[in-house]
């Protein structure tokens, strides 16, 4: 019916390699943007802001920068949490060593930084690969989180080892410490994700993209095509470190606002952001987006939906929590192994011949 | 999948909106009840929401308010703290209690925003201590600054007034929390000329191999314990494994409860740790709690927990939030108070021996009144002792003062340190 190539006349090679080809889904998509740009940001309140819209969007920022290393380029990857500390404690240091300097130049240097501490662990990737690797960016994790605490400069030799972030402004209006407005908070981290996943989209259907699935499919092929290991492989660790430093920076900065290295960027932040790949579909920018909210929302509105609703023990709430997130992932996993975006893009192709299929 | 998943959304969304409309007082409880920390977040939680359920059940809530204590579950993680806070705040909460220097780290800029008073007894940001520049903040008794100087004053007790050259070790929670006294303890190492072996734990604190061993080649004449959840109990079970003198090992009040040391058995015999209030069930106010609370079964959790010393600490907090309520509520002269009316009574609370004992807990909690600068209170604590065959603490000392002049200064620098960062201009002159 509506969603349909049928009539949608492609006159230039523009049009026709865009992201959308189908009328209906940039409809969509532009639809999307409106809501999220011009409704969210007048409806939100704290609680939509801090338990759920700000967290998904950096979520989401942080699975897209996995996405290109483990779902472009091939390369798995438990050290997420350790960038993301990275990112975070780049940006604390940058904020109070140039307090007047915006902060959105702070977060975007913070990404850089973890660029090149990403493409520096990356290097052993030339020389090993699949879950040896995942070894040695494990090794990344437990070193940069021991760094963090054991080196009290970075820290600015807080007693607690806590890093806070301070008030910062953007046009007069503060984005971080306590008094930020929700909407603010919202507005950052959507414009941030926003540009993202607009780059990764672009990088990824360009030549670096293409060579980064080169990589993926197989190495040696890709070599011999005239795909450089060495280059192609260092750009993937740089670029999704550079997503991962900013959303560790956006994490720490906007959303928590404190943190404390060995909690907020353990190794439990590094397999929370692979699931979200993983059950969002490895090798897709709509996936990290849907694996995100899939891990960050649910839990919240089981909560809410157990606690608030039928008014159940907290404790027997969080237990049951655990096991249905559990049984969906599994279920997930049995029934759909390429993830959420399989599930969407199978859906699609059903509409497309709906009402009648083949 | 579309529909239902948007049914679910709006039945989520209306069970939030109905939970605010309620007409009491709302003291939320952001408990832990799961995880690896859930062995001290169970008792805490049941210890203070009986205390409240006493009050609403036998004098119908404070000055004719009931008090509602809605629980959140955080885990103790910093993340689900700030979703609970969020979530609860729009409930009307008049103060937190998140038990977590972590949440508390986090909470400390909000609750200062949001103008709600946030009550840490005996956990936190120790110079919270310092009113003038922590208005909303209040942690008296006690803090882990207190904590660390009335252990090495214990020490001192026991060595005849000199620790020279001997060795003491910190075991301490990787985090904020863990953090806390190596710069008291550092500070007094200068002044009583004692080394300090400091040896961190990572959370959540199972694998403590390492750490043991390093007591067993150094051989420290003292072992001090900054623990929490099951780093506790294996903690106690590693230095029984490797036969360290039991009575040579101290833990601060967050690694005292019965949970960490019976896992051991009889190698915990003798373990000491830190206390700010009385332990055990010897107190009046057990009948009455026994009348109206646990014979009506209206206790929270399992109620397997009632008189362990940490659920006694569960219930000293309660008890002073539920003074300080009753005190706003006559200073003010309404019943339904607001959250900066109750901030005013926090800070001019005054907790006497004889008002203890009209609670039904005599000698309970020290008495203390606190001010304008200081939310900190005296910072006494207790030393008490594990019997392992009895299956209870003793108390081994009577409150001991810990040293004024080592940590004024540092509670006053780390508070500057604060009020640079934040421009806070300080109050109370």
């Amino acid at each position: 019916m509506l969603y349909r190539e049928a009539g949608d006349f492609k006159t230039s090679y523009r049009d026709d390699s865009q992201t959308f080809p189908i009328k209906f889904d940039r409809i969509r998509y532009y639809a999307v943007l409106v809501v999220a740009f011009g409704i969210i940001p007048f409806v939100i309140n704290d609680y939509w802001a801090n338990a759920v819209f700000v967290p998904f969007l950096i979520y989401a920022i942080a699975a897209l920068g996995l996405n290109i290393l483990t779902g472009y380029c091939g390369q798995v990857s438990l050290g997420t949490g350790g960038f993301m500390a990275v990112g975070a404690y780049a940006c604390y240091k940058l904020m109070t060593a140039f307090p007047d300097v915006s902060i959105l130049i702070h977060v975007v240097l913070a990404g850089g930084i973890t660029a090149v501490v990403g493409a520096l662990f990356g290097l052993p990737s030339l020389r090993i690969k699949g879950f040896y690797l995942a070894v040695a960016t494990l090794a990344a994790q437990f070193f940069l989180v021991w760094l963090f605490n054991k080196v009290p400069w970075f820290y600015n030799y807080s007693a607690s080892g806590q890093i806070n972030a301070p008030e910062r402004t953007v046009f007069g209006i503060a984005v971080t410490g306590a008094q930020t407005p929700a909407w603010a908070k919202y507005l950052v981290c959507l414009v941030f994700a926003f540009v993202l996943a607009w780059l990764a989209r672009n990088l990824t259907r360009g030549s670096i993209g293409r060579q980064w699935m080169a990589i993926r499919d197989m190495d040696i092929a890709a070599e011999i095509i005239g795909v450089n290991p060495l280059r192609t492989k260092l750009s993937a660790f740089a670029v999704s470190s550079f997503f991962i430093g900013i959303a560790g920076a956006l994490f720490f900065a906007v959303y928590l606002g404190a943190a404390e290295v060995g909690e907020s960027f353990g190794i439990n932040k590094s397999f929370l952001v692979l699931f979200m790949i993983i059950i969002g579909g490895l090798g897709s920018i709509f996936g990290s987006f849907a694996g995100a909210a899939f891990l960050v929302l649910f839990p919240v509105l089981m909560k809410n939906l157990l606690v608030g609703g039928f008014g159940w023990p907290t404790d027997l709430a969080a237990h049951f929590e655990l096991i249905v997130i559990g049984a969906l992932i599994v279920t997930f996993l049995i029934l759909e192994p390429h993830g959420l975006n399989q599930l969407w893009r199978v859906a699609k192709e059903k509409l497309r011949l709906w009402p009648f299929p083949h | 999948m579309q529909k239902s998943l948007t049914t679910l959304a709006a039945v989520a969304i209306t069970a939030t909106l109905a939970h605010t409309a309620q007409a009491d007082l709302v003291v939320p409880n952001l408990s832990y009840r799961t995880g690896a920390f859930a062995a001290g977040g169970i008792p805490y939680a049941d210890g203070f929401n009986d205390y409240f359920t006493l009050l609403n059940q036998r004098d119908g809530g404070i000055g004719g308010e009931k008090i509602l204590t809605p629980e959140c579950e955080t885990a103790y993680n910093t993340e689900k703290g700030v979703e609970c806070y969020e979530a609860t705040k729009g409930q009307g909460a008049l103060i937190y209690n998140p038990l977590s220097t972590g949440i508390t780290y986090q909470l400390i800029p909000k609750v200062t925003a949001d103008k709600i008073p946030m009550y840490t007894p005996g956990y936190g940001r120790t110079s919270a201590k310092n009113g003038e520049v922590f208005e909303w903040v209040f942690n008296y008794p006690a803090n882990y600054w207190d904590g660390a100087s009335v252990a090495i004053k214990y020490l001192l007790e026991q060595n005849g007034g000199s620790l020279d050259g001997k060795k003491i070790a910190l075991v301490y929670h990787n985090s904020a929390y863990g953090k806390e006294p190596i710069r008291t303890l550092q500070e007094l190492a200068k002044k009583h000329n004692y080394s300090l072996i400091e040896l961190a734990v990572d959370s959540p604190g199972q694998e403590q191999k390492s750490q043991w061993l390093q007591i067993r080649r150094d051989r420290p004449d003292y072992v001090l314990m900054w623990g929490w959840g099951v780093m506790n109990s294996v903690a106690i079970q590693e230095a029984a494994n490797i036969r360290y003198p039991m009575d040579q090992f101290i833990g601060i009040w967050w690694s005292g409860s019965e949970n960490d040391v019976t896992p051991a058995g009889d190698g915990a015999n003798g373990y000491k740790a830190l206390t700010f209030h009385g332990v055990g069930r010897d107190y009046p106010v057990y009948a009455d709690l026994k009348t109206h609370v646990y014979d009506k079964n209206l206790q929270a959790g399992a109620g397997d927990q009632i008189g362990s010393a940490v659920y006694s600490r569960g219930m000293y907090a309660a008890m002073i939030i539920a003074e300080a309520i009753r005190a706003t509520q006559e200073a003010v002269g309404t019943s339904k108070i607001t959250p900066e009316q109750l901030r005013d009574g926090m800070e001019s609370l005054v907790i006497t021996e004889a008002r203890l004992t009209e609670l039904g807990l005599p000698g309970f909690g020290q008495a203390f009144e606190a001010s304008c600068s200081n939310h900190g209170g005296p910072g006494d604590a207790m030393v008490k002792q594990w019997d392992a065959s009895a299956k209870r603490w003793n108390l081994l000392t009577g409150y001991i003062a810990p040293d004024a002049d080592v940590l004024g200064p540092l509670i006053a620098e780390d508070s500057a340190a604060y009020a640079a960062e934040n421009k806070i201009a300080a109050r109370c002159n």
